[in-house]
């Protein structure tokens, strides 16, 4: 009887099976994508996915790492380890291109660049005008922000005065 | 209606970040029991703080004036206990039993939060004004902490930081609409800010020992903090039409209140019986359930 031997497993296996975990809140978005898998170690059949949250208080935090186990657990692995380290500090700058052209189709906003407030600590916070937001639906930028926060704490709420629509945005962090 | 140009809110680092040493490691805090405990009072005072205020916050889910407003609290009230989570994690790194069990098992003379986030919610100007106050402090306090020479300490202020824009963002609009729309609307902020700034000014009581810290480079003092905290939150709210209550002027102002003090030993009031009877109570019930 012949045994097959599983193929090892790599680092580009293991995140190319990431890119089938989703962002429970924005499914069309993957972990990958969304920039929070801040290293994949690989030992021979232990894995080591680090992972850092978008907004601290986020729940979906605890589902993907759930996720992201059970499907590196399929790929093989004989144990899995998920820890959730907070340096660098995830920006929405690290938002994929196609996952940003992604958000936009479901009427979600992508975020803008972000201007990093805390990088050096000897700056101090400015909490100046938000800039114009680009409407979700139709492109203008005649847009208002409603409130800093939407139906997630990643969402903040706008208005468009061209479309007369309301739409949500991915905040910049 | 022409609407007036928005306000910028401007929060300044304290003097003392500049003032960073040598990295201290979590081993090396370990190993010094002092150090150690000190450590573990400071990240116990700001971890309460920011547990109890998001529990205050999420009393208004479901109860908010308008819309917005309950999703903005809900929303602050998850942003909160997040960054609870973070600090109370980092203190399990020193020894501290794990987070559920700091929230939910402690009994009011275990807890080291300021009296400021155990006041009941109070009407809708109450818990707004206090949030305005409370984010700002954070603000000054995690630009002082991201310079720590405890790196996991510096990591965590940093990250945290970054969320606190969205908070000053929130203030502002209703700070400034608000102070200026209305007698009424204006005079309910007054009467808020009268009632909460000596228990803001509380949020700066420094932790048993806290001079330990400072020696270290592991926390600036909470005196500079407090400076810095007046320098941004005083222009910020008299550009409301508020009056905080200080003399003095830019370059230096003294509250002419007192700050309510004893939080940080456990020293509380009713409130906090209160409401821990309420946030804790399911846990207690069961706390081997699996959620």
């Amino acid at each position: 009887m012949v045994t097959t031997r599983p193929a090892p497993i790599t680092r580009e296996a293991v995140l190319a099976a990431l890119e089938d975990v989703k962002d429970p809140e924005i499914p069309v978005v993957s972990v990958v994508d969304l920039g929070i898998v801040q290293s994949v170690e690989v030992a021979g059949a232990d894995v080591t996915v680090s992972i850092t949250p978008t907004f601290t208080g986020c729940p979906a935090l605890a589902v993907m790492r759930a996720e992201i186990a059970a499907c590196v657990r399929a790929l093989g692995a004989a144990t899995v380890r998920v820890p959730v380290v907070l340096d660098p500090p995830w920006s929405s700058d690290r938002i994929a291109p196609e996952a940003r052209a992604r958000m936009a189709r479901i009427g979600l906003a992508p975020p803008p660049p972000s201007r990093r407030f805390a990088a050096d600590a000897s700056l101090g916070l400015v909490v100046a005008a938000p800039e114009p937001v680009a409407c979700a639906f139709c492109g203008s930028t005649d847009t208002t922000l409603e409130n800093p926060f939407g139906p997630t704490i990643c969402r903040s709420l706008h208005y468009c005065n061209g479309c007369q629509q309301p739409f949500e945005q991915f905040k910049a962090l | 209606m022409t609407s007036p140009v928005p306000l910028q809110v401007e929060v300044p680092p304290p003097a003392a970040v500049s003032a960073a040493g040598a990295p201290v490691t979590t081993e090396a805090i370990r190993a010094d029991a002092p150090l150690r405990e000190a450590t573990l009072a400071y990240l116990l005072a700001i971890g309460d703080d920011e547990m109890l205020l998001g529990h205050r916050d999420a009393e208004w889910t479901g109860l908010g004036p308008i819309l917005e407003e309950d999703i903005a609290f809900s929303s602050m009230a998850q942003d909160e206990m997040g960054h609870a989570l973070v600090w109370y994690t980092l203190a399990g790194t020193l020894g501290a039993p794990e987070a559920d069990a700091l929230a939910f098992l402690r009994d009011t003379t275990g807890w080291r939060s300021a009296r400021l986030v155990e006041l009941p919610r109070g009407d809708y100007a109450f818990s707004l004004v206090r949030q305005v106050l409370f984010d700002l402090a954070e603000a000054v306090r995690l630009h002082g902490l991201a310079r720590s020479t405890w790196v996991p300490m510096a990591h965590a202020a940093t990250k945290l930081s970054q969320e606190e824009k969205y908070h000053l963002l929130h203030g502002r609009a209703y700070l400034e609409r608000l102070g200026r729309a209305s007698e009424d609307s204006r005079a309910r902020l007054q009467a808020a800010l009268d009632e909460a700034f000596g228990y803001a000014l509380g949020l700066w009581e420094p932790p048993p020992d806290e001079a330990r810290l400072v020696a270290a480079g592991i926390t600036p003092p909470s005196a500079d903090l407090a400076g810095a905290w007046l320098a941004a939150a005083v222009p910020f709210l008299q550009a409301c039409e508020l009056a905080p209550p200080v003399t003095g002027g830019p370059d230096l102002w003294l509250p002419t209140v007192e700050a309510v003090v004893g939080g940080r030993t456990g020293d509380h009031g009713d409130d906090l019986a209160l409401l821990l009877a309420s946030m804790q109570g399911m846990y207690r019930s069961d706390p081997e359930a699996t959620w």
